[in-house]
């Protein structure tokens, strides 16, 4: 036996295609035009007030939050830079509105990132540039409609400059601004992350849509504030907004911390199978990526993609508990009834968690054929169950072949095509060759 | 009684307008049911729905944040009248409190935004406090009369520490009032869904963190299904360990990571055969080296939770002697972590305590006697007495039950190096 051929090296989270890339120079000079645009107006009304928000954006791209699924988000820095887009006047004795310009917004962006990316860099620590560009074109997008439809009235928004109170904000299009806002950061991290995990685009965007509406709205609804607020009180509003902003910064990051910390452990545990000697090492975690690849293909959701992930790890635990170990782990080699009762025992430790009973019924249900004789699906058979039987079928395959690179992956596609009949739903088959094409492992 | 009273009074002297009352209203019920437990004890709980309350007091005087208060609070989600009532009424006295604290600065309602702003952020200050003391005291005399634990405990557990969280709260209740003059209903939208996402991402927190624990633990059960034993070792080990870090003083966050490292200290045992684990009798050396491996194994198992990189040391090095004959490195002294040590003294005790294949249990004071024995030689001497004073303190009654079985054969006592090796008799059988 040789080698592995690593067909699951995909979705590492540091490639960056074509869309990537453009996002990317897209952001840059988005903020380039923004500050030559504003040196060239002479600078920027009300210097104290936008160093304030600069300082606000600094601190925020510095402490930026990690939701669940690596999705990077500065709820302080966001904020601010909504809050300044949208702010008009500042306080009950100033008449005047600012008149600082779009540009200027972005120019207070762009720089305070700039500054912040170079920060980090200088302490090695990863910027994500990729995601402050994408904060970039969200913000120059906000202040571009707010601004350009409040202040000169000329844009087709112009019906939303209604104003609803009576100091003459006009809130209706502060919602239409950070609604358009929050719809680009949507699909532009969607348009992302389908590049980078070759994933359809669709359900991505309807994942990236339900992981960033929290905070997305808090976000918006604290930009708001942080206008209206300054409008109606002054600039003492930024001390009283710390509060709500802070709190919700802190159970953000909480919230995403223990899931990471969920996920690690999960990950963790499942090696107790190939520690133990029981299956062979790897061969959960290549598992898992492809499982997850090919629910990706059929545009699993979000919750259904995790359930899936932490079947495909765990779904060797049964074997535990056996006195003796299988072989190579293979559960190809044991009887079928052997089989699901190995799978059975593994739901049971997995249902013990009393958190993952989704979990436990996908690895109990692996373990049987797709369909029973004479009927067309076996309806307690999941999708998710399926894929997870198909996915650790094709793995003992290849590692068990006595050939190397694309012929063992044809091969064990060919062994599991044989299987279409009863035991590998041929739609799974036929989405694990499109993943296997994909990265080009074939 | 003097709740009612005090309903009675506000509804006849109430006269600014039923609209924003009732909008206030509504708001305030979606606050309260938001909310949440202050700490792990689950007796007071806090929500957001003071911001709505001190706002009320605000823009509709303080008669009219009473009414929204007793409304809002025979409205919530509590089970049982006698609740719903108690909470609605100590609602209503505090918000009356603050109210007349805050209406004594002379501002209320269409006077707040062109009031000097230092006199409105006084005047919600002492509201706050006056709300706070007021509400902390009532909740803090029934939790006292009801659970039977002292007053003074209940409120430096739950209230001591968030009189500055409640300033800031209070702000944020100026801020929706001078708003809502403004802009009306729209400004409660603005400032109060970014709260209530917050709390309910808490909320989330609070769910996953027990899904997490549980989850570790089954986990671990089922390891342990491999040596009949050593079941629920883990699980006590984790206590203990949990206990000694509390006493020796550590921070909260410690005290988490050492309760964790005592949970998986014994992860690696997966990668050691099950017959060796399960052998009676003397080991081999090649039996032995196998066992030897499982620190090494469990540090590689968990490297990748970063949660744990400080409690890996502790997996790590929990075989290690203060002496330094120990596994795997031999370190010595001060150069072994401090979790790893309190893990080192736990296990031994929960081994002691509990029958293995090659011996009978301990009693706790067999036990301690033989920790005194090994202390500063084997143990360090600080954490064996920090588990003494625990013990002493709260008695040990292992959870999950210690395996005492007397089917057990009473093989010869070797000593076993997966099991704590105690006094000197590790070192006959390792060289």
């Amino acid at each position: 036996m040789q080698a592995v051929p690593d067909f699951g090296a995909f979705a590492a989270p540091t490639r960056r295609g074509p869309f990537g890339t453009a996002v990317l120079v897209a952001g840059a000079a988005v903020g380039c035009v923004g500050l030559v645009e504003t040196i060239r107006q002479g600078g920027i009304d009300r210097p104290t007030v936008a160093a304030l928000f600069f300082a606000m954006v600094f601190v925020g791209e510095l402490i930026r939050v990690s939701l669940p699924g690596e999705r990077d988000t500065a709820p302080l820095g966001g904020s601010a830079a909504v809050g300044y887009s949208l702010l008009l006047f500042l306080g009950p004795g100033t008449a005047r509105p600012t008149e600082h310009s779009a540009y200027a917004v972005i120019a207070v962006v762009a720089a305070a990132s700039a500054a912040a990316i170079a920060l980090q860099s200088g302490l090695r620590r990863n910027s994500r540039t990729l995601d402050v560009a994408r904060r970039m074109l969200v913000c120059a997008a906000i202040a571009g409609i707010f601004r350009g439809s409040a202040l000169s009235q000329r844009l087709p928004l112009a019906p939303f400059g209604w104003q609803l109170s009576r100091s003459g904000l006009p809130v209706l299009a502060m919602i239409v601004a950070v609604l358009a806002g929050g719809l680009l950061d949507v699909v532009i991290a969607a348009l992302t992350r389908a590049e980078r995990e070759r994933a359809p685009i669709l359900p991505t965007m309807r994942n990236e849509f339900f992981a960033f509406s929290g905070i997305g709205f808090s976000m918006a609804a604290i930009g708001m504030l942080i206008a209206l607020g300054i409008a109606v009180i002054g600039m003492w509003t930024l001390p009283i907004i710390a509060v709500p902003l802070l709190v919700t910064q802190f159970s953000f990051r909480r919230y995403a911390a223990i899931r990471r910390t969920y996920r690690q452990t999960i990950r963790a545990l499942s090696r107790v199978t190939e520690v133990g000697g029981y299956v062979e090492p790897g061969h959960s975690r290549r598992v898992t990526r492809l499982a997850v690849a090919i629910g990706r293909e059929f545009g699993l959701r979000e919750q259904d993609l995790l359930d899936l992930e932490y079947a495909a790890l765990m779904h060797d635990i049964g074997q535990l508990s056996l006195a003796e170990a299988i072989p190579r782990g293979s559960t190809l080699r044991v009887a079928p009834a052997e089989r699901r009762r190995i799978a059975a025992m593994g739901a049971d430790v997995i249902r013990s968690t009393g958190a993952l009973d989704r979990v436990a019924t996908i690895v109990e249900t692996q373990a049987h054929p797709y369909r029973r004789m004479r009927e067309t699906m076996d309806a307690e058979v999941s999708l998710s169950a399926r894929i997870v039987k198909a996915a650790s079928a094709f793995d003992d395959l290849v590692t068990a072949s006595e050939v190397a690179g694309s012929q063992a992956a044809w091969n064990a596609l060919e062994r599991l095509r044989m299987g279409m009949a009863y035991e590998y739903d041929p739609r799974v088959v036929e989405a694990l060759t499109r993943v296997l094409e994909k990265n080009s492992a074939l | 009684m003097t709740a009612a009273v005090a309903i009675a009074v506000s509804a006849l002297r109430f006269n600014a307008s039923w609209y924003s009352a009732i909008v206030l209203l509504v708001l305030f019920a979606v606050a309260d049911h938001f909310r949440s437990h202050t700490t792990s004890a689950d007796e007071v709980t806090m929500s957001v729905s003071f911001i709505v309350a001190l706002a009320a007091v605000a823009v509709t005087g303080p008669y009219g944040g009473c009414l929204v208060a007793v409304a809002g609070g025979l409205i919530t989600k509590d089970n049982g009248w006698v609740r719903r009532v108690f909470n609605a009424s100590q609602y209503a006295l505090s918000t009356l409190a603050s109210g007349l604290a805050f209406a004594s600065w002379g501002l209320v309602g269409h006077d707040l935004a062109g009031a000097v702003l230092w006199r409105a952020v006084a005047a919600t200050i002492t509201a706050t406090l006056v709300f706070f003391v007021a509400n902390g005291l009532l909740v803090a005399i029934v939790v006292s009369l009801t659970s039977g634990h002292s007053l003074r405990r209940i409120w430096t557990v739950n209230y001591s520490w968030m009189a500055m969280a409640y300033c800031g709260y209070g702000l944020l209740g100026l801020l929706l009032a001078v708003l809502w003059v403004d802009l009306g209903a729209v400004a409660a939208l603005v400032l109060m869904l970014p709260l209530l996402i917050a709390r309910n991402a808490f909320a989330n927190y609070a769910e996953q963190r027990a899904a997490y624990d549980a989850t570790v633990r089954a986990l671990v059960q089922a390891v342990e299904t491999k040596d009949y034993y050593t079941r629920g070792h883990s699980e006590r080990v984790s206590q203990i360990a949990e206990r000694i870090a509390r006493e020796a003083g550590m921070r909260e966050d410690r005290v988490e990571i050492a309760r964790y490292a005592g949970m998986l200290h014994d992860v690696g045992k997966m990668g050691v055969p099950t017959k060796v684990l399960q052998k009676q009798g003397k080991l081999n050396v090649e039996e032995f080296d196998e066992i030897k491996l499982h620190p090494l194994r469990g540090y590689e198992m968990l490297y990748e939770i970063e949660f744990l990189h400080e409690a890996l040391s502790g997996v790590y090095h929990h075989h290690e002697r203060l002496d330094g004959r120990g596994y795997p490195m031999g370190l010595q002294g001060d150069e072994i972590p401090e979790f790893a040590r309190v893990i080192m003294v736990a296990d031994a005790f929960d081994s002691m305590t509990s029958t293995r294949s090659y011996r009978l249990a301990k009693s706790v004071d067999e036990a301690i006697a033989e920790l005194r024995r090994c202390q500063g030689v084997q143990f360090d001497q600080r954490i064996v007495d920090c588990l003494i004073e625990s013990v002493r303190k709260h008695g040990w009654e292992p959870t999950p039950e210690a395996f005492t079985g007397e089917q057990v054969a009473r093989s010869a006592s070797t000593l076993r190096p997966d099991g704590p090796g105690l006094g000197t008799a590790w070192r006959a059988s390792s060289s």
